[in-house]
C-alpha cells in the first residue's frame, strides 16, 4: 500500500530539527532510517502529518572515543556500528547484536538511534544498551539531556523521548577488562529475536566479579535479570555454577505468547540463553 | 510536491515527487525503469533491491522501503544499469558478471526474484570478493526466492566472484542421473 500524504522536511542541523519538530505539532514524527516507520506507514498504521528526515544532519553520524565512553551518533547505520573497529574494541557485543539485525539492506539504512527510539519489544539494541548502562543523549527545546537507558524504555514502542525531542547520540561506558556476548535465537532467515541475552561478565580470582544480564522480547520493555546478576556475583567460573544462576532469567519477566512462542517457551529460552550468553562472556 | 535531483543509472534526473512517494514507485512509474520489481508489503522478500549511496560509499537498500524523498542528492544503480556501473562502457550491451553467472548457472525460474537477488548478491562482493557458500547465504538473506531452492543461485555467485577476481570457475558438478550403474 501507499502511505498517506504528509508534509517532508529535511533540517540540516539538530536545533532546527527541534524547532522544526516544535512547531509541527503532536502529529510531526521523525524519519531516520525508515525501515521501521516506512513499513508502519506502507500498512496505515500511523498517518503522521510532516515528516522530519534527520537525514541531512551529518552530525548525527559516526562514532567516536570520548575519555571512558564510546559515543554513537543517532543516524549511524546498523551496518557501520557492526563494522566499527572502536565498537568491536570496547563493546563488542554491540556489534554483534547490530549484525543480527534483520538482513544486509535493513542494515544498511536503520538506524542506531532509530532501533532505540523506536523500542519495539523484539528489538536488539535496546537490551544491549540496558545491559551496558548506556546513556541517551536527547535533545530538546530547552536544550540536552542525558537519560540512563534503565529510564529510557518505559512501555512496548514507548519510551521517555517527549513529543519534541530528538535523541541525538548514544554514550556507551568502555568496560575494559569485561567479556559480553550478545545471544539471539530465532528460528528463520531475518527474523526478529524469539528471546534475546546480552550479557557482559567481569572476572577476577578464577571467578566472577560482577556480571550485567538484560533480556529482549520478556516483556514490553528490555529487563535486567538481576536475580542472575546477583547469583553470578562471586560465583564459581564453571558450567554448573552457571546454569544455577541462571535458572532466575525469566523472574520478575512478563514475556507474550504469540505466532512464534508461548510465555512459558520464551521463560524457558531466557534461561538456556542467559546461560550461553553468560558462558560465552566469561570466556567458557 | 517536493523537488529532487537523483542520478538513476549514470543519468541525472530533478523531479517532483510527493513526499509519500516509495523509491521503488518513483523508479517504475516516474522513471519507467520496470526491470525494479515489488513482490512483497511488509519489505521482506528483497525484489526491489536497488543500490545507493548514502554516508559510507554505495549500498543495497530495499527500494520498497526508501521515500523517494530519502534519494534527494544520493546516486541510485538498478538492475537496468548494472551492466554499465562503475563506467562500465567496455561492457557496453553486454551482461554483468553477475548477469552473466545467473544466466548460465541457470540461477532463475520464473525470474521474479533474479533483480534483487542479483543486485544483493553484487553488494556482497563488492564487500566479500570471495566468500563462502555460508556467508553468500547470509548475505542473500534479505531475498527471498519461492522457485529455485537457492543452490543455483549460490553456484552463480561463487562464478561471479571467480570471473571478477580473474580466476577459473569452479565447475559445477555434474548432475546425477540416477540409474544402474554399469
Ligand atoms: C525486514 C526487517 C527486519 C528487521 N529485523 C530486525 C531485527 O532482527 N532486530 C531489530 O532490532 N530490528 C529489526 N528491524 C528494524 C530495524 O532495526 C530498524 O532499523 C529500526 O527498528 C528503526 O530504525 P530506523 O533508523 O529505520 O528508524 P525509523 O523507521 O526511521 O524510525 C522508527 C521510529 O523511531 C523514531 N525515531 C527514529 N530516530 C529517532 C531519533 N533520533 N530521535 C527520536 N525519534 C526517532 C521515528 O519517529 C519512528 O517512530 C527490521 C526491519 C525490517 C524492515
Ligand atoms: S518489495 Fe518485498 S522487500 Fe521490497
Ligand atoms: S526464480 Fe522465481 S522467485 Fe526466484
Amino acid at each position: 500500500m501507499i502511505p498517506t500524504s504528509f508534509d517532508y522536511t529535511r533540517p540540516s542541523t539538530v536545533d532546527e530539527a527541534v524547532s522544526t519538530l516544535r512547531a509541527a505539532g503532536e502529529d510531526a514524527k521523525i524519519l531516520a532510517g525508515g525501515q521501521s516507520l516506512i513499513p508502519v506507514l506502507r500498512l496505515r498504521l500511523a498517518a503522521p502529518s510532516t515528516l522530519i528526515d534527520l537525514g541531512g544532519i551529518s552530525d548525527l553520524v559516526g562514532i567516536r572515543s570520548d575519555g571512558d565512553s564510546l559515543v554513537i551518533g543517532a543516524m549511524t547505520s546498523h551496518a557501520e556500528v557492526a563494522a566499527s573497529d572502536l565498537v568491536r574494541q570496547h563493546a563488542p557485543m554491540v556489534a554483534e547484536a547490530a549484525q543480527s539485525i534483520g538482513d544486509p539492506q535493513v542494515r544498511h539504512m536503520g538506524t542506531f538511534g532509530g532501533s532505540l527510539s523506536h523500542a519495539d519489544p523484539a528489538g536488539d539494541l535496546p537490551s544491549v544498551a540496558l545491559a551496558l548502562d548506556a546513556a541517551m543523549v536527547v535533545a530538546g527545546p530547552e536544550g540536552r539531556r542525558e537519560v540512563a537507558a534503565g529510564d529510557f524504555f518505559t512501555d512496548h514502542f514507548t519510551t521517555v523521548l517527549g513529543a519534541d525531542e530528538i535523541l541525538v547520540e548514544v554514550r556507551v561506558p568502555k568496560l575494559a577488562g569485561w567479556g559480553m556476548r550478545y545471544v539471539k535465537f530465532n528460528r528463520v532467515a531475518q527474523a526478529w529475536a524469539i528471546v534475546g541475552v546480552a550479557a557482559a561478565v567481569r572476572r577476577d580470582n578464577g571467578g566472577i566479579a560482577e556480571a550485567r544480564v538484560a533480556l529482549t522480547n520478556m516483556g514490553p520493555t528490555p529487563i535486567r535479570a538481576r536475580g542472575v546478576e546477583q547469583a553470578l556475583a562471586g560465583a564459581d567460573a564453571d558450567l554448573d555454577a552457571l546454569r544455577a544462576a541462571c535458572e532466575t532469567a525469566a523472574e520478575g519477566a512478563s514475556p507474550s505468547s504469540d505466532v512464534t512462542a508461548s510465555a512459558e517457551y520464551r521463560g524457558h529460552l531466557a534461561k538456556v540463553l542467559s546461560r550461553r550468553a553468560v558462558a560465552a562472556a566469561a570466556g567458557l | 510536491m517536493t523537488r529532487i535531483s537523483v542520478t538513476v543509472d549514470g543519468v541525472q534526473y530533478q523531479d517532483d515527487v510527493e513526499p509519500r512517494t516509495l523509491l521503488v514507485h518513483y523508479l517504475r512509474e516516474q522513471l519507467g525503469k520496470v526491470g525494479t520489481v515489488v513482490g512483497c508489503d511488509t519489505s521482506n522478500c528483497g525484489a526491489c533491491t536497488v543500490m545507493m549511496t548514502g554516508t559510507s560509499g554505495r549500498h543495497s537498500v530495499k527500494s520498497c522501503t526508501v521515500l523517494a524523498v530519502q534519494a534527494d542528492g544520493r546516486e541510485v544503480v538498478t538492475i537496468e544499469g548494472l551492466a554499465d556501473m562503475n563506467g562500465g562502457a567496455d561492457r557496453a550491451g553486454r551482461l554483468h558478471p553477475m548477469q552473466q553467472a545467473f544466466h548460465e548457472q541457470h540461477a532463475l525460474q520464473c525470474g521474479f526474484c533474479t533483480p534483487g537477488m542479483i543486485m544483493e548478491a553484487v553488494d556482497l562482493l563488492e564487500a566479500n570478493p570471495d566468500p563462502t557458500d555460508e556467508q553468500i547465504r547470509e548475505g542473500l538473506e534479505g531475498n527471498l526466492c519461492r522457485c529455485t531452492g537457492y543452490q543455483n543461485i549460490v553456484r552463480a555467485v561463487h562464478a561471479a566472484a571467480a570471473a571478477t577476481r580473474g580466476a577459473e570457475p569452479e565447475p559445477a558438478p555434474e548432475d546425477v542421473v540416477p540409474g544402474p550403474q554399469p
